[in-house]
């Protein structure tokens, strides 16, 4: 098991598990399969941030991974 | 929308007005007006508060119609901040107001003879000017209430703050919403400066009686209209996001990119920041009986906005945008959401902008007037700047001003005007916005945020320089056509992504003026608009070393991704290289 430190923002929040900023997880597990588990409806997620840069649902997570998922927001 | 009120501040025994017709400047709204009056009248090379600028005061093209989102107001002259032209946009209830009162523009100009300070008063009876020096140093809120008490009723208004009417290059003009609160402010640039040159404290408009404006051919204006507004509500930003959460939803979003410029642009991410972020505002706003979605002007159908009650459940402030929130929030280090309401108050009362005194406070505290984090010693700063004490001048001109006077070198300018809420390093794209726009560093003027970070209108890696000076070159173009309608800029998230969304703003120009409009069209009108400006700029002095951002930008790495800002210099000169 690796942890990651796991966010969901805006209207995912309600979708945040318990410990989540040390939330334990399988080595290599995908995105994908990550929000699905939680319950997260995939058509809901626009933005999957690791580490701060823009991945794909298909991103493997490593121990450590900063993980933050919105859904489509914007402003300016 | 036929005529110009001109109004002659110098003339012999107080400002006189003079409407005129459109003359030259038909067809024009908006930022299309404002910096076509401005180019052709104002020369390049005048002093930004003295006799021949102007100040010029423009609806979009259509505004006051009843298309959606239509009601945003363009404040024009040359930048007592920069130096360059300047359109400074606003929300507020005035641009309905002032084209549905017939007007293609505003301009006032020439000197005052003496320091009478006057309020205009417009409506369907014709336009009365009256001095008023029980108005003097009057806070926004006050001047507000000034007015319903003489003048009653249904009105809106456009005033200044005492930083007005003390010149100040980080001034704005309010614009009072549709509750009369003067909370919407065309804030950049200074131009409350200009209108305190003036002499002219308060323009009070009154649309009774007045009609809305007709489209020429109905049946397509209505169509694309509800085409529009179908676009904007099921796009998940527009529709959902920004109603929601406001612009400030971009705290927890920009802070996870590792773009939030923090402790005056020293690092990319900030610890406090879910506690100003938009969600935790949104839930407090509620909790304390205000309004988590609001609109700012009739007619605006996102509703970006809300309401902040104080701890009492008492109104505060409006709902602070994601600028204000950042600048007088993280690049302060201050996480206290209830202090950055209280500045945000602050300025919209004495008429300051909240980028720029964010940005300055920012400097301020590298320069040890301040320990970053203190919200307090912030709040006392901008009380300085408010009242007018030497120390409060020198902030309320800006963070170019204050690093020069406390030695400091980072100082986040671009034409003399203070970044906004992305650092350029982190998101190289609105870098090559703030360096190149005419406007000084603003991110409105080609919001590459969008593409670069939100995923909206494509990908573009923000971390590289590929494809930023195409994507900045669009979006400048874009959003100078934008400006000229009238139109709120957040129409650009569903028309970026919905190409049947942008037809329908192509078919409501049309279906309003009645004359065929294409694609092209609307890019040519945003192409000359940028190239007006750029020559206003260069015979103003501005060269292509204008168009760069501060050297430390290329030398300092920032954190979390530890990069600079790599787009070259001879890229940044083709961005207008159509
Ligand atoms: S979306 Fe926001 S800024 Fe735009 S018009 Fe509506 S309330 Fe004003």
């Amino acid at each position: 098991m690796i942890k990651i430190d796991l966010n969901f923002f805006a209207t995912l929040s309600e979708y945040l598990p318990e410990k989540n900023d040390c939330y334990e997880v399988f080595e290599d597990l995908s995105v994908e399969k990550l929000i699905t588990d939680l319950g997260v409806p995939l058509d809901t997620v626009k933005l999957i941030f690791i580490n701060g840069k823009r991945e794909k649902l298909s991103y493997q997570l490593k121990n450590g991974d900063r993980v933050g998922i919105f859904p489509p927001v914007g402003g300016g | 929308m036929d005529k110009i009120l001109r109004i002659d501040v110098g003339a012999q025994g107080g400002p006189k007005a003079v409407e005129t017709g459109l003359g030259d400047y038909k067809g024009l709204g908006g930022r299309a007006m404002t910096s076509g009056i401005i180019s052709k009248e104002v020369p390049p090379l005048c002093h930004p508060l003295g006799e021949d600028n102007k100040l010029v005061i423009a609806p979009g093209l259509l505004s006051g119609s009843a298309a959606a989102m239509s009601g945003r107001l363009s404040v024009g002259c040359k930048s007592p901040l920069t130096g360059g032209i300047k359109e400074a946009n606003s929300g507020g209830q005035g641009s309905q107001v002032l084209a549905r009162l017939g007007y293609a523009a505003i301009v006032l100009e020439g000197k005052p003879s003496d320091d009478t300070l006057y309020k205009v008063i417009i409506n369907q009876d014709g336009v009365k000017i009256e001095a008023d020096n029980s108005l003097k140093m009057l806070g926004n809120y006050d001047v507000v209430s000034k007015i319903k008490e003489t003048y009653g009723g249904k009105f809106s208004s456009l005033s200044i703050g005492p930083a007005g009417e003390m010149k100040l290059s980080a001034a704005t003009i309010a614009v009072t919403d549709m509750e009369q609160r003067p909370t919407r402010h065309a804030g950049r640039g200074g131009v409350g400066a200009v209108m305190g040159s003036k002499g002219i404290k308060a323009i009070i408009l009154d649309d009774a009686g007045c009609k809305i404006r007709k489209p020429k051919d109905p049946d397509k204006f209505k169509a694309a209209n509800k085409e529009f507004v179908a676009g904007i509500k099921k796009h998940p930003v527009s529709g959902e996001g920004l109603p929601a959460f406001g612009t400030n939803v971009l705290t927890n979003v920009l802070n996870e990119a590792g773009g939030y410029p923090t402790n005056n642009f020293s690092s990319g991410r900030f610890e406090g920041a879910s506690n100003i972020s938009g969600e935790t505002l949104a839930e407090l706003e509620t909790a304390r009986g205000g309004k988590a979605t609001h609109g700012c002007h009739t007619g605006c159908v996102i509703q970006c906005s809300g309401t902040f009650n104080d701890k009492d459940g008492k109104f505060l402030t409006k709902q602070p945008e994601y600028e204000t929130v950042w600048a007088h929030g993280g690049n302060c280090g201050i996480d206290d959401i209830d202090a950055i309401a209280q500045i945000d108050r602050l300025d919209d009362d004495f008429g300051l902008d909240t980028i720029e005194m964010g940005a300055t406070i920012g400097v301020a505290m590298e320069a040890g007037l301040a320990e970053f984090g203190d919200a307090q010693a912030a709040i006392n700063l901008v009380k300085e700047a408010g009242k007018g004490t030497p120390l409060g001048r020198i902030l309320g001109n800006g963070a170019e001003v204050t690093g020069k006077v406390f030695g400091v070198e980072r100082i986040p300018v671009v034409k003399s005007q203070a970044m906004p809420a992305y650092d350029p390093r982190a998101v190289q794209g609105i870098g090559v916005t703030y360096a190149t726009t005419t406007q000084g560093a603003d991110h409105t003027a080609g919001y590459a945020v969008a593409t670069n970070i939100l995923g909206v209108g494509g990908d573009v890696d923000p971390l590289k320089p590929e494809g930023q000076i195409e994507l900045s070159r669009n979006l400048q173009i874009a959003t100078a056509a934008i400006d000229a309608a009238g139109m709120c800029l957040f129409i650009a998230f569903p028309i970026l992504d919905q190409p049947e969304t942008f037809q329908a703003l192509v078919d409501i120009l049309s279906g309003f003026s009645g004359e065929p409009v294409t694609a092209d069209d609307v890019s040519a009108l945003g192409k000359s608009v940028l190239k007006t400006e750029r020559d206003f700029n260069t015979r103003a002095g501005f060269t292509s070393k204008d168009d760069r951002l501060p050297e430390y930008f290329r030398k300092e790495k920032l954190a979390p991704h530890n990069v600079t800002f790599t787009v070259s210099d001879e890229d940044l000169d083709q961005v207008f290289n159509w």
